[in-house]
């Protein structure tokens, strides 16, 4: 109601809106949002690329089967360096999470679309969700083995419970920078870009002189997009990065 | 509905410092907030709890329909592309390989027959040459011997003729002093006396 009026308003971009509602479950309102829309709208664009980009399986590659063959063979690589050989397992997992945060990462660029990523409960969810299953994968592989994770070698032993506790509380840090390193990037990115366009919408709107006053924030803005695509890709990469890290630490508790 | 407001409404009521929970599941959330001159939920979006059931219903759906087409459909269809590309270049790199290995042994032996070649070419010259020098020293021999029986019989000729010559010349010296005896002396002095008196001198 309030958004109508509030057209410069940098929060507006960020609310969950209900496309038609499922009803109460529990206590719990279920409803088809926004968010979901463009969840599935980055799913099935990241499909749709891999898809169509290998159904011509042509020995010397397209451009859409290039794009398609090196967002593989990145993330390849990637869980390859990290992980070895064993951690080919979570290959797809790890494409899957990098996919998903770089194509609602780049979504959310475009104008009216919503930005999945920078709400807090989704990369919160997939930080939780990655960590537990580090706690998962690293008990499954080494049994209480894991645990040595909290025990760095060589420490002087009146040190080690001193030093364990700092590894411990630095270990359940990790959902918490995973998960707001991106929420916060994303958001705070959308905000600038969206204070600096209104600023243009504000000083157009004074006449002339405004217009000319409007030229220094139509060129941030210009320059803030550029950086958000950078941001953007970045993100997703050090999102995928720091999984694949946590991931070695559940296959190799041991420093 | 109730208990997810009332969840959010403590955090608002928290923040207003309201004391009255029952009412924070109705409308206070609302009003409170339309007083900050902000949203239809309230609170800041992200932070907005009414809205987290759904998001990770939908996250939760979304993103294991994406782990599911990309683990099981669309992964394997770029890796299959990748790999049969790489499996064609080591297949085509190691078949160059074999042609080169190929290559290089046809090469080694047409070295060697070269060589051996080359090896036989000097055995034939050398048994060519060897005959040569044979016949030719044969023919050498031969013509040698033919020419040294060739003196031989020549200085035998010639030893005869000698002989036969030093034999004549006493029949000459005769037939001379007999003239010479005739025209100095004329008168006739027999044949006999002269003969015995050429020889005489000769054998002085």
């Amino acid at each position: 109601m309030a958004a109508a009026e509030d057209r410069v308003d940098p929060i507006h971009q960020f609310h969950i809106n209900d496309l038609f509602d499922l009803g109460t479950f529990g206590g719990m309102k279920f409803a088809f949002t926004n968010s979901a829309l463009f969840m599935f709208v980055a799913v099935g664009l990241v499909f749709a690329l891999l898809y169509f980009g290998s159904s011509s399986r042509s020995m010397v590659p397209g451009r859409l089967q290039s794009v398609a063959e090196e967002l593989y063979s990145f993330i390849r690589n990637l869980v390859h360096q990290t992980l070895g050989e064993e951690g080919m397992a979570f290959f797809p997992f790890i494409f899957s999470l990098f996919a998903f945060v770089l194509f609602t990462n780049f979504l959310g660029l475009i104008p009216y679309f919503f930005t999945v990523t920078s709400q807090l409960v989704i990369t919160g969810a997939l930080a939780v969700f990655i960590i537990l299953m580090v706690v998962v994968v690293g008990f499954a592989k080494n049994g209480v083995g894991f645990l040595s994770l909290f025990v760095p070698h060589g420490v002087p032993g009146a040190l080690l419970p001193f030093i364990s506790l700092i590894e411990i509380i630095s270990f359940l840090a990790r959902p918490v920078s995973l998960s707001l390193r991106l929420f916060g990037n994303m958001l705070a990115g959308h905000i600038v870009l969206k204070v600096f366009a209104g600023f243009i919408v504000g000083l157009a709107g004074l006449g002339i002189g405004g217009w000319i006053g409007a030229i220094g924030p139509l060129l941030m803005t210009v320059a803030i997009t550029a950086l958000e695509f950078l941001v953007a890709a970045l993100q997703a990469f050090v999102f995928a990065v720091l999984t694949c890290v946590y991931l070695k630490d559940a296959l190799h508790p041991h420093h | 509905m109730a208990n997810t407001t009332e969840t959010h409404g403590e955090a608002a009521a928290a923040a207003e410092g309201a004391a009255q929970p029952a009412d924070a599941g109705h409308a206070t959330t609302a009003t409170t907030e339309a007083g900050h001159g902000a949203e239809a939920h309230g609170a800041f979006p992200p932070f907005d709890l009414t809205t987290f059931p759904s998001q990770l219903l939908w996250l939760t759906i979304a993103f294991g329909l994406l782990y599911m087409l990309m683990s099981r459909v669309a992964l394997p269809r770029v890796g299959k592309i990748i790999d049969d590309r790489n499996n064609r270049i080591s297949g085509d790199l190691a078949e160059a390989n074999r042609l080169k290995g190929e290559s290089e042994a046809a090469s080694a032996a047409y070295e060697q027959a070269l060589a051996e070649a080359r090896r036989n070419a000097a055995a034939i010259g050398q048994k060519a040459r060897d005959e040569a020098k044979a016949d030719a020293d044969a023919e050498r021999a031969r013509a040698e011997a033919e020419v040294s029986a060739k003196v031989v019989q020549s200085e035998k000729a010639i030893a005869a003729s000698k002989a036969k010559a030093m034999a004549d010349v006493g029949g000459i010296a005769v037939d001379a002093a007999e003239g010479i005896v005739k025209s100095l002396v004329g008168g006739a002095v027999s044949k006999a006396d002269i003969e015995k008196a050429v020889k005489a001198a000769l054998t002085r």
